[in-house]
């Protein structure tokens, strides 16, 4: 790690290992990552299960700890980053709280960093606004689809505007024609925002379309086995997806998946 | 109209008209029953040929099997007036399923349907308690009729007031909160450490299916005959239940929902408050719906392990022994109105509360 | 092995300090009264004394464990059966009366739940009943039934046993008519595809998918059944079974008998309940329910 590329670096992991017990004997979550990931990126993480995708975004997220090897966020320990509050986590499923309104699920957050009130409601409007569901905040989750509710719960991670966003799967359980338009919608975000994004999915198609900066990972033991940059333009269409760019770079990180495999 | 309702309305026919038969073969029967009969079996005949197919009909019909046989009601009565009875109770169950079936129209009138039935089927079990008892001639000293109860009920209400506070608003309701606020703060205390939730809770679950009422007679010897040993024994019988499903309710949370708070990095209060207690709350409600039965019961029993001379339990056990059924049965509703008061008011705040439940949603939507 | 050893090792740790806790308040409940008798006689006392004699009492505010211990040996292997003073006497009684009434509720419940799920006014007239029977403290007036039933000639056991029935036959109607309802709506989509009658569907699809349901209820059943009989045997004209014992033992102030009984009570509970689950674990195995 040398002292220009940290000052950029938002996420910098080297020779990270996670050993789990299990009955069979342990299990090679993660072995030698090496990676980083810089302010503005947007980082996909693809994989087949077992991978450690989603482990490495726990691992960065303090959520699980490694056996060995050393990771920074924002240049401080996973733990001071989660207490620093410096990212936002979206999980696989909305967990949203089924007894709060979608707004004070929203405002749940800000609720616990001890946020005014008034600043609060102004937040908790802004970022509904943000992900299309202005008029929403009085319904309970359980009365919206379930593209609503996950998009809920990204307004949730944006609420209190870390500039790291983490999203394990978050579209996974959603049809393909609500998946394509939150993919749209999440570009569309980061352009505005500037934010990093550290994205785990299984879609190769939504890995090229949304990043760029591919991760590819192959399983037992989880390891990096490619990273592919993308040249596809900032502004990206639907149908950019049947463009020769996009074909190129889908096929390099399947092939990356077909080493990773042997 | 459904099979199930032609066979209804033709046994109906064929009831009224056995009651017609036996009382013309009676003589000297009361005009009243005949005509009632009468009755019962044109609109039975009615119904099966579909001539005005309107449920208001049949529900009179069963409403004037009722009123005859209330008006002619006195011991001894004829093979007629059972034949009546079992025709308008035909009639009545006639009129509630095609209520049932008609409630499915509207959501109005479903909502009145579903709040008319089960009250109809309690006076309709309060009708035939009336009949039997008076009817039959049953001495009072085996089952009184609901009149004689009421009257009673009327001519005593301060000595059921007495009882009442005695009972239930000290003995049962200070054990309860007791019983039901230390378990509470127990499992929270549990919760944290996780040896004594693996060690505490097979043994509260043993406990709470234990015969628990049997340490009446102790805490009677420990702690006197006033109220004090009655709430200790409640106190005890409460504990388990509401301890048991405390540490299950506040365990109920999702890994993916505590990792989100975790995310926040909120502090353990934080977590309690805005996720674990929430999730705990309908296995919270679940046992303080268990344990308002239980306290009652609690009260009463350990009353007859020693009292000073007021109490549910004790008027219960005295008036039994000078065979004031009566009164017992009084006590009986007094006791009976208060549980199901109670249970009925927690069910209410269940609601509030756990509105966002899948259980309680249908409602709220 | 391992893992037997890590479920059993924190049970028993809060065992054993229940039973610590136990003969520390045996000492501590007994000692006045004792030390008084130390007075009244003049004898000099250590704590060694106290301690050793706060265990041996007679009629002890609390008994110590071991007095208990010693009581139902005494009264179970130590007598004949026969013998009124006998725990197993008194115990079979309650028990013949707990399996009595618990057998009548089951059928009964059973009986109900069907006719609730099959027929809609039943379930709407019924239902709210059943649930408000329950919140009629039925064990408090259960005394009461003994004894008018008593005086139309019903005596022995079934009086005992339909408290037990009363008791026990809601928990079975509330998890029939949940396990009678629990079949998935794909599954009698299945059985209409095949125009299977209302009986099929109730014999090949509702009944083996309310199984599950039907013992889990019963656990609770047989538990609450024998807490029925044990009350029910409360009144003074009852003589015999564990809740004679119960109000002898009050009345003449015999602390290890209550204590005997009612921990004999428990090993009852425990035992009807294990068995009841054994027989729900074969019975679940044998049709795949269960691994």
């Amino acid at each position: 790690m040398t002292a220009e590329t940290s000052s950029n670096a938002v996420i910098n992991a080297n020779g990270l290992c996670l050993t789990f017990d299990s009955s069979d004997g342990p299990v090679h979550a993660l072995k030698d990552v090496d990676l980083q990931i810089d302010k503005g990126d947007f980082v996909s993480f693809i994989g087949p299960s077992g991978c450690g995708k989603t482990t490495l975004l726990r691992v960065i997220a303090d959520l699980e700890h490694p056996t060995r090897g050393s990771i920074t966020v924002n240049g401080m320990t996973p733990e001071q980053a989660r207490l620093e509050r410096a990212y936002g986590y979206v999980f696989q499923a909305p967990a949203l709280l089924a007894w709060r309104s979608i707004e004070r699920n929203v405002g749940l957050p800000l609720e616990i960093m001890g946020i005014s009130a008034a600043e609060k409601a102004e937040r908790v409007a802004r970022t509904l606004e943000l992900v299309g569901l202005d008029g929403f905040g009085r319904k309970f989750p359980w009365q919206l689809s379930g593209g609503m509710q996950q998009r809920a719960s990204i307004a949730r991670a944006l609420a209190f505007d870390a500039d790291l966003l983490l999203m394990d799967e978050p579209f996974g359980a959603l049809d393909e024609i609500v998946r394509d338009h939150l993919n749209e919608q999440l570009l569309e975000l980061w352009r505005k925002t500037g934010k990093t994004i550290c994205f785990v999915t299984h879609s190769i198609p939504e890995a090229v379309y949304l990043s760029n900066k591919i991760v590819v990972m192959s399983p037992r033991p989880g390891r990096v086995a490619d990273i592919i940059e993308s040249n596809l333009p900032d502004e990206r269409p639907l149908d950019i997806r049947e463009s020769k760019g996009f074909l190129e770079i889908a096929q390099r990180v399947r092939a990356g998946l077909r080493q990773g495999q042997l | 109209m459904t099979g199930f309702q032609t066979l209804l309305s033709r046994l109906g026919v064929g009831a009224a008209l056995l009651a017609l038969v036996s009382g013309f073969l009676g003589g000297g029967s009361d005009m009243a029953v005949i005509g009632g009969s009468l009755l019962l079996v044109l609109a039975g005949v009615r119904h099966v040929y579909g001539i005005l197919p309107h449920i208001v009909i049949d529900l009179a019909a069963g409403l004037v099997g009722m009123a005859v046989l209330l008006v002619v009601l006195a011991s001894g009565m004829g093979a007629d007036f059972w034949w009546l009875l079992v025709a308008s109770w035909l009639f009545c169950w006639l009129a509630v399923e095609r209520g049932m079936m008609a409630s499915t129209n509207t959501a109005m009138f479903s909502n009145v349907i579903l709040l008319a039935v089960p009250v109809f089927f309690g006076i309709w079990i309060i009708f035939v308690w009336q009949m039997l008892a008076v009817g039959l001639d049953i001495p009072m000293v085996l089952l009184p009729s609901p009149a004689q109860i009421a009257v009673r009920f009327m001519a005593s209400t301060s000595v059921l007031w007495a009882d009442f506070q005695q009972t239930f608003l000290k003995a049962a309701l200070i054990g309860y909160i007791l019983g039901c606020g230390s378990a509470f703060i127990l499992a929270i205390i549990i919760d944290r450490v996780p040896f004594l939730q693996r060690g505490l809770l097979p043994v509260g679950n043993f406990v709470s299916a234990l015969p628990v009422i049997g340490i009446a007679p102790i805490m009677v010897m420990w702690f006197g005959f006033d109220w004090q040993s009655k709430a200790a024994v409640v106190v005890v019988m409460t504990f388990f239940p509401m301890l048991v499903n405390t540490v299950a309710g506040l365990q109920a949370s999702q890994a993916m929902e505590r990792d989100l708070l975790r995310t926040y990095a909120s502090s353990y209060f934080q977590l309690l408050i805005n996720l674990r207690l929430p999730t705990a709350a309908p296995f919270i409600f679940n046992a303080l719906k268990i344990n308002s039965t239980l306290a009652l019961i609690g009260a009463i029993v350990a009353e007859f392990f020693g009292t000073p001379i007021v109490g549910l339990g004790f008027r219960i056990s005295t008036e039994v022994g000078r065979m004031n059924l009566d009164m017992v049965w009084a006590e009986i509703v007094v006791a009976a109105l208060a549980g199901s008061i109670s249970y009925g008011l927690l069910s209410l705040l269940e609601k509030q509360v756990t509105f966002w439940h899948p259980s309680n949603r249908r409602n709220h939507s | 092995m391992n893992a037997a050893v890590a479920r059993v090792f924190p049970i028993a740790t809060v065992v054993a300090a229940i039973m610590i806790v136990w003969y520390g308040f045996t000492v501590y409940l007994n000692a006045p009264w004792q030390i008084e008798r130390y007075e009244k006689a003049g004898i000099e006392w250590q704590m060694e004394d106290l301690v050793r004699d706060t265990m041996a009492l007679d009629r002890p505010i609390l008994p110590a464990p071991h007095q208990i211990a010693i009581e139902i040996w005494q009264t179970t292997v130590e007598k004949k059966i026969t013998s009124k003073r006998s725990l197993i006497y008194h115990g079979g009684i309650t028990l013949s009366s707990t399996l009595l009434g618990f057998l009548m509720g089951t059928v009964l419940g059973i009986g109900l739940a069907v006719s609730i799920v099959e027929n809609r006014a039943m379930d709407k007239s019924l239902m709210p009943w059943i649930i408000t029977s329950q919140t009629i403290p039925i064990l408090a007036i259960a005394p009461m039934i003994i004894v008018v039933l008593n005086s139309v000639g019903l005596t022995g056991l079934l009086p005992k046993a339909l408290i037990s029935t009363y008791l026990s036959f809601f928990p079975v109607v509330v998890g029939m008519v949940k396990g009678l309802r629990s079949p998935d709506p794909m599954h009698i989509d299945l059985m209409r595809t095949y125009k299977a009658s209302r009986m099929q569907l109730f014999w090949k699809l509702r009944l083996p998918a309310s199984v599950p349901f039907l013992f889990a209820s019963m656990k609770v059943a047989i538990a609450i059944s024998l807490v029925g009989a044990i009350v029910g045997e409360l009144p003074t004209g009852a003589i015999a079974g564990l809740g004679a014992r119960l109000l002898a033992g009050s009345y003449y102030g015999q602390t290890i008998q209550i204590w005997s009984a009612l921990i004999s009570a428990a090993c009852m509970a425990a035992i009807l309940i294990s068995i009841v689950g054994l027989i729900s674990h074969i019975t679940l195995k044998r049709m795949g329910l269960q691994q």
